[in-house]
């Protein structure tokens, strides 16, 4: 076991017990003792005041990881556009590259893309590695797989940084697990330690009740997975040169034992919250489905989309695709209204990036307040109704269209 | 046919809550299931072995108590049961896990479809399933659906952003599976009794693998955990005053005046 | 003493509750006012294999233990009582008796489908002139040749109709008191044999309850159920189970009671806080509680003893007795929790009270209970 409990020091005062996400430390006759669920997260050994909890060091890898250097963001693309997480990743490699006094790179791949590297340029990135190819046209996880970390081996970035996207997570895995090197999904923060240079990958863990700070120290390239709409899109810098490096595409069909047979794009209205600038969130305190209606009324007032916490969709309120929170969507809206919302942390880790936050809740103590710029504490049935009002009143005033 | 599913045992994360007076997690009372979206991939199995026949393995790597989650699975349906546990396997990262999944799923008789869930529910990261794939050096579709088998071919439906698509591949196969695309069954009477009665839980630990002890645990582990925090809240904003009508006004004011609306 | 659930009963507690909460809970209000037979629940339960839980694995049961069988009962009543009793019958008036006493070539034909859920079985014992009485029953049944010819009227029959499996109590030898009793297993479809209208009952509505109407109907000799003359022991020791069965019915109602009333206390303020903060809604939710507890305690040792295959008959009494009192005192209790909402049919709540009521009465009324225990204690 690599933590362990240096008895001599350990006074039983019992710090560690709550620090312990995983409920593994218990005291017996007045000495800590972990148990068999100890995953070795090390949480304890900071709330320790004792200095009685120690940690084995891991083993350095053999590789001399000092040679590894760059900034790279996974450029994913679509039918020849830039998906938005790339362009947010770029912004932030840049910040991250200028830390470490490095190069950004971007990595696109794919058929006739060549268009998009003067965007890349734009965004950033200092060099794009051009892998062109017919079998890149659409994402497969072999093609693009092997060459990437082929790439990879050769150049040797330091960081590579993927959009947590289905493509992102279905590919970033799979090089980690050929390169056998780290990877931390859904960062919801990236920053560079100043003393050893490492990046340190932010990450909330336990449905959102808890964030980690993860870092890959003896393998390399660190990489880390992103979700839409964590980092902020970065100013377009047009005009902006740099070096197109192209990379040799080895892979062959035969390598690949996945073929897309049919492409089915369904029918139904997909909604696109990470992209509204304005959101009004739904919850239990609504009450029922028709109080939905409202929303959405309000919602086409001030040109937003409406979303809904896990409990409304759970009672079948809203659509689960409407969903913000842990296990829905990130969203970083211009602003966002909660209504009846109680603001449990799973659905704060979904919006608490927003600009502006307002929450509108009958009970004082709701959790939503913590996060909130405005908090009403009121009656929806009152409060709903005379903002409509107030909305109407201002479109028709101004004469302004709906801000989109 | 030989489908192994792989569960993982997570304590229910939706129901956890933040004590406010410490900033620590509440623990108690938190029960544990099954990860939610290892029970559509089970689903998904149990539905293949109705229409084309075959045995279920369920595989799960954790401490000793994990094996009430395999007792659930075996209750739903599944044959057989193998659970991974060792003080060695402890404090893995997914590429340390998939790694023991790995080195498990080669030892059992020959396997056709590994199934596993999208993403666990405390670690959320959706990687076992990838990596394992490229341990095992079998393509991998992710976000199935629905799967057709022909002999060694398999058409697999995997749901995309807006829509889905039918890919073409063969066995040995990995897929992950999301939660949504069925509703998985809840495990019967005569399951359960059978679960503890009849079906035996097979208990391998690292020498049984013979793991290389670097590769598993934490020493397999590329990623460490520097540190565990919970987010600060960021203190209140402006609490409205008075009737809706005058916090109503007020709100629409500053929105206007910050030229958000 | 141990007075924990095993591994297996925890996880029959664990599916049978999120079963109930999910599948059946959301219909229970509905099907109360249409009164209309679930059949949805009946398939999914039958799926499951919860209509066959304490029949053995052979025969297309679960196997499982009697305490196992009593949770199930217990957290389905919680959410719907018409379910519960609905399974209740069917297993414990129709199938355990088929798995004590019926012959092996009986039970290939009528105990599997019971046990798989593929038929519904009802017990046909009562009379309008015999119920505490039931030794005083009427319906006589006369061997001629290869059949025996049926004639009488049974009343107050729970799953009258939709049920394809009878178990009917008859005199086959008249004079001689119950040892003249015999009992029959009795197909639904035969030539002679009506359902009358279903009952408007005050509670579990969604449970048919009827009239069975007898006229000259021919039974196979084979479908004599045990010896001639062995109906009454049959359908005594048949009742014996059922008792357990329905304190667990009571049980569940009782709590599901509690449930609301903690639940409402704490949402519901007057005079600046919740109400739970009151002593006298205290004292009542403390009342409730330990009463259920002490409920549960028996309904649950009187299971416990017949999994040990001891005489159960005086601890399955205790148990209905004052589990049935206590599902009448808690369900009365929420209401006046609840106050005028209490009242209202949206809530709830005031079905408890009328789902209550029955526990009282059938499978053997307070009464009866009281005989048995007091039989017992003066021997």
């Amino acid at each position: 076991m690599s933590i362990s409990i240096i008895r001599d020091n350990c006074t039983g005062c019992k710090l560690c017990i709550p620090a312990c996400p995983y409920n593994a430390i218990e005291i017996i006759n007045y000495k800590a003792m972990l148990k068999d669920t100890c995953t070795g997260c090390r949480a304890c050994i900071d709330a320790c005041g004792f200095d009685a909890i120690a940690a084995e060091e891991v083993l350095a890898a053999k590789e001399d990881i000092s040679q590894y250097k760059g900034v790279w963001v996974f450029a994913e693309q679509q039918d020849g556009q830039l998906a938005p997480v790339a362009m947010e990743l770029l912004g932030k490699g840049r910040k991250l590259a200028d830390t470490l006094n490095q190069r950004l790179a971007a990595v696109l791949m794919g058929e006739d893309v060549t268009g998009l590297t003067d965007q890349l340029f734009a965004l950033g990135a200092d060099k794009v590695y051009l892998a062109e190819h017919p079998i890149l046209r659409h994402y497969r996880t072999e093609a693009y797989a092997i060459t990437a970390s082929d790439l990879i081996k050769k150049e040797k970035p330091a960081i590579v940084l993927y959009g947590a996207t289905h493509t992102g997570r279905d590919l970033a895995p799979r090089i980690s697990r050929r390169l056998k090197t780290g990877l931390t999904a859904d960062c919801t923060g990236l920053d560079i330690d100043p003393e050893t240079g490492l990046l340190l990958q932010t990450r909330p863990a336990f449905g959102g009740s808890i964030m980690a700070t993860i870092i890959c120290p003896h393998h390399r390239p660190q990489m880390a997975t992103v979700r839409p709409g964590v980092f902020p899109k970065p100013v377009i810098e047009e005009g902006r040169k740099g070096e197109i490096v192209p990379v040799p595409v080895k892979v062959k069909e035969r390598d690949i034992r996945t073929v897309v047979l049919e492409v089915v794009k369904e029918a139904k209205k997909s909604v696109n919250l990470e992209e509204a600038s304005i959101i009004l969130a739904g919850g239990r305190g609504l009450g029922n489905p028709e109080k939905f209606r409202l929303l959405e009324d309000l919602a086409s007032l001030l040109g937003g989309e409406v979303a809904a916490s896990r409990a409304a969709v759970e009672a079948g309120w809203a659509a689960p695709e409407r969903q913000v929170g842990q296990t829905g969507k990130t969203v970083r809206p211009k602003l966002y209204i909660a209504c009846g919302i109680s603001g449990a942390i799973q659905h704060r880790a979904g919006m608490q990036g927003a600009e502006l936050i307002v929450a509108i809740n009958k009970d004082e103590n709701a959790p939503i307040f913590s996060v909130a710029n405005y908090g009403i504490v009121a009656d929806l049935n009152e409060v709903l109704p005379i903002l409509r009002e107030e909305l109407a009143l201002l479109n028709s005033n101004d004469g302004l269209q709906a801000v989109s | 046919m030989r489908y192994v599913v792989c569960i993982k045992q997570v304590p229910d994360t939706t129901e956890v809550k933040i004590d406010p007076k410490t900033g620590t997690l509440i623990r108690d009372g938190v029960p544990s299931i099954i990860n939610p979206e290892d029970k559509n991939a089970l689903e998904l199995a149990l539905v293949l072995r109705e229409r084309y026949g075959g045995k279920i393995i369920v595989l799960t790597m954790g401490p000793p108590q994990a094996d009430d989650a395999l007792k659930e699975a075996l209750a739903m349906g599944a044959d057989e049961a193998v659970l991974l546990s060792d003080r060695d396997f402890a404090g893995a990262d997914t590429l340390a896990t998939s790694t023991a999944l790995g080195l498990a799923i080669e030892k059992m008789n020959g396997y056709d479809l590994i199934l596993c869930g999208r993403q666990a529910i405390d670690g959320d990261t959706a990687q076992v399933g990838p990596q394992l794939a490229e341990f095992l050096n079998i393509p991998q579709v992710s976000y199935v659906a629905d799967i057709e088998l022909n002999g060694n071919k398999a058409l697999v439906k995997q749901i995309s952003e807006d829509g889905y698509e039918l890919i073409q591949t063969s066995l040995p196969l990995l897929v992950t599976v999301p939660k949504g695309v069925n509703q998985h069954r809840y495990p019967s009477m005569p399951g359960i009794f059978s679960a503890y009665r009849e079906k035996k839980t097979l208990l391998w630990s690292a020498t049984d693998l013979r793991a290389d002890l670097q590769a598993v645990g934490l020493k397999g582990s590329p990623t460490q955990v520097l540190r565990i925090f919970t987010p600060a809240p960021t203190g209140k904003g402006e609490m409205l005053q008075g009737q809706p009508k005058e916090m109503v006004r007020s709100l629409v004011d500053s929105l206007k005046t910050k030229k958000v609306i | 003493m141990k007075f924990n659930l095993n591994k297996e009963q925890q996880m029959v507690q664990k599916t049978v509750r999120e079963f109930a909460e999910k599948e059946i809970a959301p219909y229970a209000i509905e099907i109360d006012k249409s009164g209309e037979f679930p059949w949805e629940n009946v398939k999914k339960m039958a799926r499951y294999g919860f209509l066959g839980m304490p029949i053995e694995r052979r025969y297309g049961g679960a196997g499982a233990d009697y305490v196992s069988y009593t949770i199930m009962i217990e957290e389905l009543s919680r959410v719907c009582a018409a379910t519960g009793v609905i399974a209740e019958a069917h297993v414990s008036l129709t199938a355990e008796p088929l798995a004590i006493f019926a012959s092996e070539s009986q039970k290939e034909k009528y105990l599997i489908p019971l046990a798989k859920g593929e038929k519904l079985g009802a017990f046909a014992l009562t009379e309008a002139n015999a119920g505490t009485d039931a030794g005083g029953l009427q319906t006589k049944a006369v061997l001629e040749g290869d059949s025996y010819l049926i004639n009488g009227n049974k009343m107050f029959i729970t799953n009258a109709g939709v049920a394809e499996i009878y178990i009917i109590f008859a005199i086959t030898t008249p004079g001689i008191g119950t040892k003249g009793i015999s009992a029959f297993i009795v197909e639904r479809d035969i030539p002679g044999f009506s359902v009358g209208q279903p009952e408007d009952k005050m509670g579990i509505r969604a449970s048919k309850t009827a009239e069975l109407i007898l006229e000259n109907i021919r039974v196979p000799k084979e479908n004599l159920l045990g010896k001639t003359g062995e109906g009454f022991k049959i359908a005594m020791a048949t009742l014996d189970g059922g008792r357990i069965g329905i304190g667990a019915q009571a049980l569940g109602i009782a709590q599901a009671a509690l449930d609301a009333s903690i639940r409402y206390a704490k949402e519901r303020e007057q005079f600046g806080k919740p109400i739970a903060s009151f002593q006298a809604i205290q004292w009542m939710i403390a009342d409730m509680a330990t009463e259920i507890d002490a409920a549960r305690l028996l309904v649950y040792r009187a299971a416990a003893m017949k999994d040990q295959g001891l005489r159960f008959s005086k601890e399955s009494a205790m148990a209905k007795l004052f589990a049935s009192k206590v599902s009448m005192s808690c369900a009365d209790k929420a209401i006046q929790i609840h106050g005028g909402y209490g009242y209202m049919r949206d809530y709830q709540v005031e079905r408890y009270l009328r789902d209550a009521k029955i526990t009282e009465i059938y499978e053997g009324t307070s009464e009866v209970q009281r005989m048995v225990i007091a039989g017992s204690m003066l021997r």
